[in-house]
């Protein structure tokens, strides 16, 4: 059965652009409910296998396995249990949040759309700007909208590419409560980032990701940040 | 068909509350009408004979700007991406922004018949059912083939460069007939342009199949 198999199951996955490997065979198994933080450095190929898992881009070598489900297919249906934050918000700058929210809300099939787009709003904290086009939201405000329309149609796999980069530290701060409240909640997240420390309160997992490669793995919640920063520095040969 | 209308109605959406694209492809089509008619400068009796290949020498040019347009909407903040994550079947995709750029290019159409007429002296009343078939199906065709290469130029770094690049060698066909439809409907009436109209409405129906095949080869990694 589809549900009992793990929410990601990667095996040898690659992807080369124009002959360069950015992702270089990743192993990786993501269970139900697990918060697994991808650490490494710009160019380690965090983005690329994030969008590999978002169905995004195709690998060209190795398997993945989302629910049970072939994700080189990317059938609509599985498309439909994940959810993807990426380095942009992926709503259109000329239209409000609502009206965003209200577009994918349509394209996802969402039931009762307008009590759905409004119960995001109030818990991204945009309840007030909802009709103010996009265009004119702060990066914090742009990356909480991100996160609402990453959520609208209650996926059970949300992955987010370095949702805390140019946040600033109290965005950052409101943006970590509500991933941490996501994992309470049982959702499965992954999420990449190089800062250990604003990981460490939502991580039920760790992984360092160089060179294309899972170059370190832990064994669960990161409790000791610096010991994670040294795994991290010599998986990568960089310091964080 | 539902994700379809979704993005039909937000590319209009947009649209009507920018005017971007709409209004440079005006401006566009006005310059040029003006630049074609003042450096023929025919006789009025002469003149109508240059109204087809200007109408769709305009139409072409000023459709390539508002095709691009239109899929630059899908790269800013990185749309594309959360088209391509709903669970919709790519192909619909392709459809919603087809019908888009159709109305959009339409839109433009309504205002280049009458003023290749004005410019030109030709009297485009009693011509004017065939003359939408004739737009119609060469709107659909051009905005089939724009739409696919669009969304390959548009991930591109010389974007501007490549859609017309990739574009203009294979619609010369669809040109071509077109041209020959419109002076035929403009002389002689809809009845005797049979010919061509049905050959305009092959191209459509295989640069649509095209395209609605090869969209989700093109639009993901």
């Amino acid at each position: 059965m589809a549900d009992a198999a793990p929410p990601i199951r990667a095996r040898g996955l690659a992807r080369t652009f124009a002959g360069v490997p950015v992702v270089a065979g990743v192993d990786l198994t993501v269970a139900a409910g697990e918060a697994l933080v991808l650490l490494g450095p710009n160019g380690a190929g965090k983005t690329t296998l994030l969008r590999m898992l978002a169905l995004l881009v195709r690998p060209t070598a190795g398997e993945l396995a989302l629910f049970g489900t072939d994700g080189r297919e990317a059938p609509p249906a599985l498309r439909r249990r994940l959810g993807y934050v990426a380095h942009e918000s992926l709503c259109y700058p000329d239209l409000s949040a609502t009206e965003n929210l209200a577009f994918y809300a349509r394209l996802f099939g969402v039931d009762g759309a307008a009590a759905r787009v409004a119960a995001l709003l109030a818990w991204a904290g945009l309840e007030g700007t909802g009709r103010r086009p996009v265009r004119t939201f702060s990066r914090g405000m742009a990356q909480r909208l991100a996160l609402a329309r990453a959520l609208l149609h209650e996926p059970d796999l949300l992955l987010l590419d370095e949702p805390w980069s140019a946040l600033d530290p109290a965005a950052a701060d409101a943006l970590t409560e509500r991933l941490v409240a996501l994992r309470d909640a049982g959702r499965t997240i992954v999420l990449t980032t190089h800062d250990v420390a604003r990981a460490a309160p939502l991580a039920t997992r760790a992984a360092v990701l160089a060179r294309g490669r899972i170059g370190w793995t832990g064994d669960g919640p990161i409790r000791d940040v610096a010991a994670v920063r040294a795994a991290y520095a010599a998986a990568t040969g960089a310091r964080v | 068909m539902h994700a379809a209308l979704a993005i039909l109605r937000k590319d209009l959406d947009i649209e009507w509350r920018t005017r971007e694209g709409v209004s440079t492809v005006f401006v566009l089509a006005v310059m040029l009408l003006v630049v074609f008619a003042v450096a023929h400068d025919l006789p009025p009796d002469e003149a109508p004979a240059l109204a087809p290949p200007v109408l769709w020498a305009t139409f072409v040019l000023t459709g390539l700007l508002g095709v691009q347009r239109g899929f630059l909407l899908e790269r800013e903040n990185d749309c594309l991406a959360g088209l391509l994550t709903a669970p919709v079947d790519p192909a619909s995709i392709y459809a919603g922004k087809l019908a888009a750029n159709v109305v959009v290019l339409g839109a433009m159409q309504a205002v280049v018949v009458p003023l290749v007429g004005l410019f030109l002296h030709v009297d485009m009343v009693p011509a004017l059912p065939g003359l939408v078939v004739v737009l119609l199906l060469g709107n659909v065709g051009f905005s089939a083939l724009a739409t696919l290469f669009a969304a390959v130029a548009v991930r591109t770094r010389a974007r501007e460069v490549m859609l017309p690049l990739l574009l203009l060698p294979l619609v010369v066909p669809l040109l071509i007939g077109a041209v020959v439809a419109t002076r035929t409907i403009l002389a002689d009436g809809l009845g005797a342009a049979r010919d061509g109209l049905t050959v305009l409405a092959a191209f459509d129906v295989v640069f649509v199949v095209a395209g609605w095949l090869l969209f989700t080869y093109v639009v993901r990694d």
